[in-house]
């Protein structure tokens, strides 16, 4: 399949690979190099052990042989005591074979144990090294994931990226429908304020309050009305009654300011 | 297998679905290539339908690299074209 997606999905994936520099998972390379070391280490090991072995088995048979040969001695001893030399002739010349033998095997043994100092520090060797990798690999490891992570972080955010544009339009969206929703508020203001449309709210005037309002409008109009009246029938001494009148009228206007006020409160 | 929709998300879309969408996507390469406008978009539009019905949403804090990758849905002939040339996606 060569199709749009595989080759996008591609894409990507060589992107990435060009960032981490690697085709494979190093990872499994990795673990795979140090588990043939490991093999490697246990070879020698096994190696070790073999040597320590035959080594063993040599200074068995040499414990063995100087036995013999100090048995051979022994007897040597007695037989001359007994005044057969020939007896103890024998024994000293079979002994004599037995030391030869005996120092063959020294200069095995030797061999051997030169051999199996020299492979327990190779042992310890690799063995400081195998661990030494393994920290080295395990360093790469973490390296390698979180280069990893970083990268599906960054196809993540390629991803959120795209989609912040549609968060964007989102809220735009949202300031529209705030924006619409809040001029309609405004007309309805207007309209409820210029009497097309019936508030059910209860905070504009009802009937009983025009009512009143109408009432309380004609009794100020009647208080006019006898106001003016007085001052016309006061004659001369009207002026004075008129400044007097005024300081009445002051208070006159401020008290029926005051009755018309709870209609402004009630407003 | 994962499938990001680009400006959309990831969908988890089962193995056994990919003989049909393998078909959209192989039609969708070939209009690209010829340059139908039409029939890219009309293809493109299925193929995204399709994964988002066959496939399960990837919740948005999941981090799961796609292994599928599509253009977004009002993606042009175009600019496909301009993300599968090789300067496209991430420069560099």
């Amino acid at each position: 399949m060569s199709g749009v997606m595989k080759r996008m999905g591609m894409i990507f994936r060589a992107k990435a690979n060009k960032a981490l520099d690697r085709a494979e998972d190093p990872r499994e390379t990795l673990d795979y190099s140090y588990q043939k070391q490991l093999e490697l280490l246990q070879k020698v090991r096994r190696g070790v052990a073999d040597v320590a072995t035959s080594r063993k088995r040599l200074e068995l048979q040499l414990n063995q042989l100087q036995g013999q040969s100090a048995k051979l001695e022994d007897q040597g001893r007695k037989a001359l005591a007994l005044g057969r030399e020939d007896l103890a002739r024998e024994a000293l010349s079979r002994r004599a074979a037995l030391q030869q033998q005996v120092s063959d095997l020294e200069v095995q043994h030797q061999t051997l144990q030169g051999e199996e100092e020299k492979l327990t520090l190779a042992a310890q060797r690799l063995q400081a090294k195998v661990d030494a990798f393994r920290t080295k690999k395990e360093t790469i490891k973490a390296t390698y994931t979180a280069a990893q992570a970083q990268t599906r972080i960054a196809e993540s955010f390629s991803g959120i990226s795209e989609e912040m544009s549609d968060v964007g339009v989102a809220i735009q969206r949202a300031e529209d429908k705030t924006a619409q929703l809040q001029a309609r508020a405004g007309a309805i203001d207007e309209l409820l304020a210029s009497g097309a449309l019936d508030d059910h709210s209860g905070l504009a005037k009802d009937d009983i309050q025009a009512e009143l309002d109408r009432l309380s409008g004609g009794t100020d109009v009647e208080l006019e009305l006898q106001r003016m009246k007085a001052e016309l029938a006061g004659g001369p001494s009207a002026s004075q009654q008129a400044i007097e009148g005024g300081t009445q009228d002051q208070a006159q206007s401020q008290s029926s300011q005051q009755s018309s006020h709870p209609r402004f409160d009630k407003q | 297998m994962i499938v990001r929709i680009m400006g959309e998300g990831q969908w988890e879309v089962a193995d056994s679905r990919f003989p049909e969408l393998n078909k959209l996507d192989d039609e969708l390469l070939e209009e690209m290539e010829g340059g139908d406008e039409e029939g890219f978009r009309r293809t493109l539009g299925a193929l995204l339908d399709a994964i988002r019905q066959l496939g399960e949403p990837l919740p948005d804090d999941a981090l799961e690299p796609s292994e599928l990758i599509l253009p977004a849905p009002d993606a042009t002939l175009e600019e496909v074209r301009e993300l599968l040339s090789d300067n496209g996606l991430i420069p560099g």
